[in-house]
């Protein structure tokens, strides 16, 4: 399989009033080409900043890129020129944003939009650009591309906005799509629209996606391997199969936990688990394994030492010093 | 059966559509809610879901008279509430309370959490003294859980989950019989939005409140509610008691919504047979004649685009609007 994104001990810091927040603290994991991989987590832990990094999208100041490595096809995209990033941004990595209602131009209509990429990317004429755009309004599946290329967004619907960004992204077929919680500021029956043409395109264009949300019922339909962060560190990697079915961190095992499902009533009364406290705010200094003030299986050497990813399983990472399904320390 | 609390009949909120500058002429109106009508019991929580647009919020806001209908009648606890005399309904207003989907723009940034939570208690004449009210608001705030010598501190102090609870003290204060919570976790992390449900179930078993609970998240209705109506486009399409609505779903659009909510479960998800529907909703504006339905309809008839179903009783306690029922 072939690995087309890898990222090495990525540290982001962003210089505050408050003090230095560790938004992302040395985080490692590869994509393969054409599959999907998930990432989930809190708001504030991390995920976002990860994605925007591999960008060189973070706002410097007060954000900065204190560490690490990312290696897209080879080469390290912290290193390459600005102008060379400018080509890889949207020609090479297409990424889609939560709020399709601000991540589009009011001013200008949708043909020139989505057309903008492909002139300034592969030199295409006006016309040339307009005919692709029309093409790709219909791969997205909006009505009447020809005419509705002539339309500003506050013409468009939530939903239709959205695939407007995905078509924004797929201009210049890009080898990885991001979409940063596409789907959050959407309803379920146009998320779910959503969904089936991300699976549909990614089956045709054979493009590697990630895919960033908070929503694990949505996740557990699209991935193909899975990373859960808390506070700026993967606190869990596994195969999305695995790590539904064999959670091996606290914090992983508590969320699934806490959902209740469309599909049954677990019976009037029962309550849900809940995860006690809150994340933390990442500008303190914690000792130890951060997710350890509101873990249920917190041993003594949890608050004093912070736990690397352990292999637990085939495959399957998880970064704590308890086995979950034991409830005993693990002997490392 | 008992008494409902609060029984809605033809309620009708329409915003008008005005053109002009100076002179603004009415040109539309936008029917938010068109003819609703359904009963909520005393004790009970009633899931109201829909998506955006589809008037759950408006039905809410007019359900406790924040909107002035314009046409229905809302009956709480024997008293039509569109009748009743502002001062009345001024005295009434403590029973009725509401909590807001957004805990960053729903608090004064400018108060203290103490005021915040205490002005039920002032502005209804509850707490005679200052130390009654400083002793209610500890009281409050211990009931939601949170430190009482939080009182003198202001919301930018707070995370959502816990602003989230000074909302909720605040709507606890006057002693409320019957709450609208609207969308009230949305906007809340997965791991503090069981931490507010649990609250909110909690306060229900021990002050023996009613709910009308806004959402659009049907897994988290089915766990909270024990009634769910299902609105689209104003008006309703199915309300029944949570199981039944779940597991024998009778309208094609709440068939399609429930199709279409992922499970956590990457098995169970992807064997789901998954409905899904066409285009988007239209505007409220100007609503498709006969079922408002019928242009995403997966069984729309030909008599679906000219009659406008009515809302019926199908079986007991299972109320739907549809043709083809």
């Amino acid at each position: 399989m072939e690995t087309i994104l890898k990222i090495e001990n990525l540290e982001v810091k962003f210089h505050t009033l408050g003090g230095v927040v560790n938004a992302v603290n040395g985080i490692s994991y590869s994509v393969e080409a054409g599959k999907t991989l998930g990432i989930v987590g809190e708001s504030g832990c991390g995920k976002s900043v990860s994605m925007l990094s591999v960008m060189r999208l973070i706002p410097n100041p007060p954000g900065e890129i204190t560490g690490g490595r990312i290696l897209f096809k080879g080469q390290n995209l912290l290193e390459v020129s600005e102008e060379k990033m400018e080509h890889i941004r949207g020609a090479e990595i297409g990424m889609v944003f939560q709020d399709p209602m601000t991540s589009l131009n009011p001013v200008l209509t949708i043909g020139r939009q989505i057309g903008e990429a492909m002139m300034v990317h592969n030199g295409f004429s006006r016309e040339q650009a307009e005919k692709r755009t029309i093409e790709l309004l219909n791969l997205v599946g909006i009505a009447n591309p020809d005419q509705r290329i002539k339309e500003y967004p506050h013409q468009f619907s939530g939903g239709m906005r959205q695939r407007v960004g995905i078509a924004m992204a797929l201009a210049c077929e890009p080898d990885i799509l991001i979409a940063d919680e596409p789907t959050t500021a959407l309803d379920v029956t146009i998320q779910a629209q959503i969904v089936e043409l991300t699976k549909r395109l990614q089956a045709e264009l054979g493009m590697a996606v990630i895919w960033i949300t908070h929503d694990l019922g949505v996740i557990a339909d699209l991935a193909d391997r899975m990373i859960v962060m808390y506070a700026g560190y993967i606190v869990e990697e596994a195969d999305v199969f695995d790590l539904y079915e064999k959670p091996s961190h606290p914090y992983t095992l508590s969320l699934l936990r806490s959902l209740p499902r469309v599909d049954s009533s677990r019976g009037g009364g029962e309550r849900l688990a809940t995860i006690p406290g809150f994340p933390p705010d990442g500008v303190t200094i914690m000792l130890g394994c951060p997710f350890a003030p509101r873990c249920n299986f917190v041993v003594d050497r949890c608050r004093l030492e912070n736990p690397p990813l352990i292999m637990v399983n085939n495959d399957h990472k998880a970064a704590c010093w308890v086995d979950v399904n034991t409830g005993k320390e693990r002997s490392l | 059966m008992t008494e409902p609390l609060v029984q809605v009949r033809h309620l009708k909120k329409y915003f008008p559509i005005t053109k002009g500058i100076l002179i603004q002429r009415v040109v539309g109106a936008v029917k938010a809610v068109d003819d609703v009508s359904f009963d909520i019991y005393p004790g009970e929580t009633l899931g109201l879901v829909g998506e955006s647009g589809c008037g759950k919020t408006t039905t809410g806001r007019t359900l406790i008279q924040l909107y002035k209908p314009t046409a229905g009648k809302v009956i709480f606890d024997g008293q039509d509430l569109t009748e009743i005399k502002p001062k009345t309904m001024r005295t009434l207003r403590k029973h009725l309370q509401m909590i807001f989907q957004d805990p960053y723009a729903s608090l004064n940034p400018r108060w203290t959490i103490s005021r915040i939570i205490g002005e039920p208690l002032r502005v209804h004449t509850i707490t005679q003294s200052e130390s009654a009210y400083l002793e209610r608001v500890e009281n409050l705030l211990e009931t939601v859980h949170l430190n009482a010598n939080y009182m003198n501190r202001y919301p930018h102090e707070f995370s959502g989950g816990q602003r989230q609870r000074i909302g909720i003290a605040r709507a606890l204060a006057s002693d409320p019989k019957f709450i609208v919570c609207d969308e009230p976790i949305s906007a809340l992390d997965v791991s503090i939005q069981a931490q507010i449900v649990n609250l909110l179930e909690d306060l229900q078993d021990q002050l023996g409140l009613t709910y009308l609970f806004i959402a659009h998240d049907l897994s988290m209705v089915r766990h909270i509610c024990n009634r769910v109506a299902v609105m689209y486009l104003g008006a309703m399409a199915e309300l029944a008691n949570r199981d039944d609505l779940y597991d024998d779903p009778l309208h094609p659009y709440t068939q399609a919504q429930l199709s279409a909510v992922p499970v956590p479960d990457p098995r169970v998800t992807r064997a789901r047979k998954r409905i899904i529907l066409e285009g988007d909703p239209p505007s409220p504006a100007n609503p498709p004649p006969g079922c408002r339905f019928h242009p995403r309809c997966p069984i729309a008839q030909p008599h679906c685009k000219v009659e406008p179903p009515v809302w019926r009783e199908v079986k007991p306690n299972h109320w739907v609007a549809c043709h083809e029922v």
